[in-house]
């Protein structure tokens, strides 16, 4: 399979700041790839990097087999859906959308019959003529997508995509990104915060803090399987548990992880003894805060379970498959 | 039509606010009527009878014509200079970070709000030490100072507004620096370079004070206007002149005014 990406011990500072700290990273031909990190974890340095808006400190970047250090971003097969879209405001949706188009000298009759297929490809026919200032957040996001992709990139890298948009929008454009990958088959990367959109969108994610990646794997691997303590609480807010209490429950004397709906009520006399501090209505499920031992203990537990009030001591249980040992235990 | 009947403000202040406004402009129009007066070695109220000769004489002067010639070229070479540099500093300061750049900004700005006098000792001063003969490019120079900070406020403003994401995005999608600057930056300043130009004319051709210090025996309008009121003959003459650079002068203001006004909106669209 063909490297889309990759990163060879990459690094880019800012002075005393090591935004990216020596990053391999490769991403494959045709794969929808999720870079998930806090703010200020380097991800979006990343992303830059391939664009080619920032030049690595040190290290080397290959993109399908060529080396990016030093090509200005206007030469390379790469295309970016800004987080401010970044449409240009004194254009219309069409002339936008040929820009690319336009600077590289394609006629106008071709570069407009162009723009036009992109447009209908994000569900925006007949928009053409409007300017951006007259289209809503969603539209405009449909615009820089259409606006990038015409250029048919070779990667389209996507910064916070989702961000600007209301809840409903958001999934509906994430199914829509999804598929539109699938029948383009280009390669997307894409930044984000938010862990529920890196799972349900990526073929493979990338964990990022303080500019290192944490863990390289699967929606399903980094979830069930995190490698370390900072990525299994970011990653869904799994509960952590120190050595000594694994040991005590049935497992190693090691930090282990155990996602909040592997925990379920038990009856007494068996389980953890726990005492509840709160509780979350998430519609679906609950989430009850808990203290067990000592340890701040998150379960969540389906919709018309019958459930105990804050205070309420319970006893909790888990299966011990569930219970997951850390790779990395610093 | 944003005050409804609730906040009518009271008369008083409208009388005063009426009265404040003749008193500016009042003095304009008095300059229009001396223009067609019959009487030519004073300003006498009223005046006695009116003509319309004066625009006649006007035309037939030479050294209306000359002065004219020189006022033009001089803020026509000044705006462009202005414009010139103004752009390339503000692009500079708002498109980069680098020690002094509040500095730089400050130093750009600081010959409007020193005063002409200074202004036009410093340059007479440091003309005579570099031996540099008094010409029309002195006064070039002169005026430039004052010309690159209105360009370079009115350029800030609206690279400030454009957000620095539209170069990035130019270029991601195949564009070189000029293609970006030509397609992207420029449509997207060109009101405010407009307003900004016109503005530095207007300033330049009325200048006196820094033109006083940095021209030799040459006359820009307004110093020929200065002298004229000396001569005991053919007073009307500085009339029609004055009114003349107040259509000039005022037009270009005027259309700066509206250019910028609307700021959000970009204009120059398509291509």
């Amino acid at each position: 399979m063909t490297t889309a990406v990759s990163f060879q011990e990459v690094s880019r500072h800012f002075g005393a700041v090591r935004a990216v700290d020596r990053v391999d990273l490769d991403i494959r031909e045709g794969e929808f790839f999720a870079m998930l990190g806090p703010s200020g974890s380097g991800k979006t340095t990343c992303l830059r990097l391939m664009a080619g808006f920032e030049q690595p400190t040190a290290g080397h970047i290959e993109i399908f087999g060529e080396t990016a250090e030093g090509v200005p971003p206007y030469r390379r097969s790469v295309n970016t859906v800004f987080q401010d879209y970044a449409l240009f405001p004194h254009l219309n949706v069409l002339d936008n959308v040929a820009y690319g188009l336009m600077v590289r000298g394609v006629a106008r009759a071709e570069r407009h019959a162009q723009a036009e297929a992109a447009l209908d490809l994000v569900k925006l026919p007949g928009y053409g003529g409007r300017k951006p200032g007259q289209l809503s957040g969603g539209q405009r996001q449909r615009v820089a997508l259409a606006r990038a992709l015409v250029n048919r990139p070779k990667v389209l890298l996507l910064d916070e995509p989702l961000g600007a948009l209301d809840l409903k929008l958001r999934e509906q454009m994430q199914e829509e990104l999804k598929s539109l990958q699938k029948a383009l088959g280009i390669t997307f990367v894409f930044v984000t915060h938010d862990q529920g959109e890196a799972l349900s969108m990526a073929d493979r994610i990338a964990v990022f803090s303080e500019g290192r990646i944490m863990q390289i794997g699967t929606p399903e691997e980094v979830y069930k399987r995190p490698r370390s303590r900072f990525v299994a609480d970011f990653v869904g807010s799994s509960n952590v548990l120190p050595p000594d209490f694994t040991a005590r429950h049935g497992g190693a004397r090691q930090w282990a992880s155990l996602r909040p709906e592997a925990l379920r009520l038990a009856e007494d006399g068996v389980g953890i003894a726990a005492t509840v501090v709160g509780r979350a209505y998430l519609g679906a499920s609950t989430r009850l805060i808990l203290d067990a031992e000592g340890e701040r203990i998150h379960a969540v537990l389906p919709a018309g379970a019958s459930l105990p009030g804050d205070g309420a001591a319970i006893r909790l249980a888990f299966d011990k498959a569930d219970l997951h040992v850390m790779e990395d235990q610093s | 039509m944003r005050s409804d009947a609730a906040h009518r403000s009271p008369p008083g202040l409208k009388i005063a606010a009426g009265l404040g406004l003749a008193f500016l402009h009042l003095p304009i129009l008095l300059i229009f009527v001396y223009a067609f007066t019959t009487e030519e070695r004073s300003y006498q109220w009223p005046p006695p009878g009116f003509t319309a000769r004066w625009l006649a004489v006007t035309w037939n002067r030479p050294d209306v014509w000359e002065a004219l010639a020189l006022s033009v070229k001089v803020a026509s070479i000044s705006t462009v200079i202005a414009l010139v540099l103004g752009t390339l500093c503000a692009a500079a300061v708002s498109g980069s970070r680098f020690f002094g750049r509040e500095a730089i900004s400050l130093l750009v700005i600081l010959p409007i709000a020193l005063p002409g006098i200074i202004t036009g000792i410093a340059l007479r001063s440091a003309f005579s030490l570099a031996e540099i003969p008094f010409s029309f490019w002195t006064i070039v120079l002169g005026h430039a100072t004052f010309c690159v900070v209105v360009v370079y406020n009115n350029a800030i403003a609206r690279f400030r507004r454009t957000s620095g994401s539209l170069m990035e995005a130019s270029m991601d999608l195949g564009a070189d620096a000029f293609q970006t600057f030509r397609y992207v930056i420029l449509p997207n300043i060109g009101t405010a370079l407009l307003a900004g130009g016109m503005l530095a004319f207007a300033l330049s051709f009325d200048e006196v004070i820094v033109t006083t210090f940095t021209a030799g025996q040459q006359q820009t309008l307004p110093i020929w206007m200065l002298e004229e009121l000396v001569r005991p003959r053919q007073r009307p003459v500085t009339n029609v002149v004055a009114m003349v650079v107040v259509l000039v002068t005022f037009l270009p203001i005027l259309a700066a005014y509206y250019l910028t006004r609307d700021g959000d909106q970009v204009a120059g669209g398509g291509k």
